[in-house]
């Protein structure tokens, strides 16, 4: 490896390391013993949580884990994901990101459109689990409610919930497809090559000083 | 349930037949209440008790006759009292047996999560199998005439069973036997029907021009039944619905949502499969590390030049 190779970039602390991954833990627990009750195909996925009473009893408090969990993190997040004028842009020019074409997209800043409207449907299916799952929350929380809203939470969760983990698919492949991005979420570093590539007015921004990781 | 069935036409989040080799060859059964007949007493409440060896908690006087004052998990069936004012100032008392209408078309079971939670026999009698049940309340969520119930005390779903142990063994239920004005009664689907009719036709007789069956259609028909004096008007019996259907919002969250839903989670996969074998992944190249050091070095000797 030579000289330039060692140039590295912080790009997530070790806190928002850690918060990111109790976020994406508890999300596959939600989401399995979620998938579970959802479809009869995938019942027996209720095994993994010790049978289905206990799935029934464990999801609500998955699901609270990690919605506090996600607030956290997405607090971190908020600044840098408030979408303007370029993200539009590069929206806009989706074939572009899927061909793997950046030098023909408007330069990015710490997050691209992408990861921001993630971050946004992201939020908003965070927001409307939470809501509706404490209106389904038998144990604790329906005998508050009117049956018409108890019925309308039920879909309203089972929809976001989908949506939630589309998007999660989503991002785990892009994760997978965006080679060096993963370690900026294991290690916390990126080389400067792949900040000046993916995101390349954030890399002026740190290399100048101008702000540090978070 | 101890003894195997095999006679069951539904179960709850199976996607293939259950064993139902057992038909309902001489009909399937309906419970008829007549509302008209019945005096309050509440023999029928005690005899599902008695039966069913439940004890309800002793409760406190709610200011009417309903005691307990709502279902539970130890009262699966309870008598309502509706004290109804008429038009001309006269006063009248309409008394309902509330329980589960073991409807042909169950909400219940349709939005049950648990596989063999609730069955549905060829007899038409909706069952709950309680070792099967999670506790999730998707039944209540289902039912059309907010039956069921979840006991605070093992958390498992509970409603009126039909006595499905004691028609099995080719008795009526409980509540049937004791009943002392013959109120309620039992037989097959068809000939409650014709009771019914008869009922009916006398209670026209007598000045109940609105006399009738409910029987609603919304939920395939039911396997209790009431014969009612004010038929038109079944919300006056402390809230039966007039027309009862399961919800739109369950049967789109039971109905097409399943199916579509794992299509998305499936087809959202893929496509990311697809898309890395296709167009492959995005990596960082020697030239983009080269570019970014000398930017690198621009923008240092910018900031100290
Ligand atoms: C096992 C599942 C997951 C994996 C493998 C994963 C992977 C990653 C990776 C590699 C990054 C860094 C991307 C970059 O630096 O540009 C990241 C960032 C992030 N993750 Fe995850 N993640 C997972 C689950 C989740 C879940 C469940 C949520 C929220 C519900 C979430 C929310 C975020 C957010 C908001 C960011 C920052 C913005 C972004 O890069 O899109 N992650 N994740
Ligand atoms: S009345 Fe309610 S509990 Fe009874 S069969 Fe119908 S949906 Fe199920």
């Amino acid at each position: 490896m030579n000289r330039e190779h060692d140039r590295e970039i912080v790009r997530y602390r070790a806190p928002t390391r850690i918060n990111h991954w109790i976020v994406a833990i508890s999300f596959v627990l939600a989401a399995l013993s979620g998938l579970a009750l959802f479809h009869p195909a995938l019942f027996p996925l209720a095994s993994l949580f010790g049978g289905g009473p206990w799935t029934r009893i464990l999801h609500p408090f998955i699901g609270v884990v990690m919605v506090v969990a996600f607030v956290l993190l997405a607090a971190r997040m908020w600044r840098d994901n408030r979408i303007d004028a370029r993200d539009r842009a590069w929206l806009r020019n989706v074939g572009d990101v899927i061909h793997n074409r950046e030098e023909n997209l408007p330069e990015v800043g710490r997050f691209n459109g992408g990861q921001k409207l993630l971050f946004w449907v992201l939020v908003t299916c965070v927001l409307v689990l939470l809501l509706s799952g404490l209106v389904i929350w038998r144990a604790y929380f329906s005998q508050w409610f009117p049956i018409g809203a108890i019925r309308l939470s039920a879909v309203a969760h089972a929809l976001f919930g989908l949506i939630l983990v589309c998007s999660i698919i989503v991002h785990i492949y892009a994760a997978i497809w965006v080679k060096g991005s993963l370690r900026a979420m294991t290690e916390g570093k990126v080389s400067y090559g792949w900040a000046w590539r993916h995101h390349r007015a954030w890399f002026r921004e740190v290399v100048s000083a101008r702000r540090r990781a978070d | 349930m101890a003894l195997q069935s095999l006679d069951i036409v539904r179960r709850s989040a199976t996607t293939t037949p259950a064993p139902q080799a057992r038909g309902a060859h001489s009909g399937q059964v309906a419970k008829l209440i007549d509302v008209t007949k019945c005096i309050g007493c509440k023999a029928c409440q005690v005899a599902c008790m008695e039966w069913n060896d439940l004890r309800d908690e002793v409760g406190h006087c709610s200011g009417h006759f309903d005691n307990p004052p709502d279902l539970g998990g130890q009262s699966w069936t309870i008598m309502k009292f509706a004290e109804h004012e008429h038009a001309d100032g006269s006063l009248e008392w309409l008394i309902r047996k509330d329980g589960c209408m073991h409807c042909a078309d169950p909400g219940c079971l349709k939005a049950c999560p648990s596989p063999g939670a609730i069955v549905q026999y060829a007899n038409g009698i909706v069952d709950f199998h309680e070792e099967n049940c999670i506790g999730c309340g998707y039944c209540v969520t289902g039912c059309p005439f907010d039956v069921p119930r979840i006991s605070k005390h093992d958390r498992k779903a509970y409603k009126c069973t039909l006595c499905s142990d004691r028609v099995a063994v080719g008795q009526e239920p409980a509540c049937v036997k004791t009943c002392p004005t013959g109120a309620i009664v039992f037989g097959s689907k068809e000939d409650m029907h014709e009771h019914a009719a008869e009922r009916i036709e006398d209670l026209k007789s007598r000045g109940y021009a609105n006399a009738g069956l409910y029987d609603p259609a919304g939920v395939g028909g039911t396997h209790v039944m009431y014969v009612l004096h004010h038929a038109d008007q079944p919300e006056l019996y402390s809230g039966l619905p007039k027309n009862p259907v399961i919800s739109p919002f369950v049967s789109l969250w039971k109905g097409a949502a399943k199916p579509l839903g794992l299509l998305a989670i499936a087809a959202t996969a893929f496509a990311g499969f697809l898309h890395y074998i296709g167009i492959g992944p995005n990596r960082t190249d020697e030239h983009d590390e080269r570019e970014a050091e000398r930017e690198a070095q621009r923008l240092r000797a910018e900031e100290h030049p």
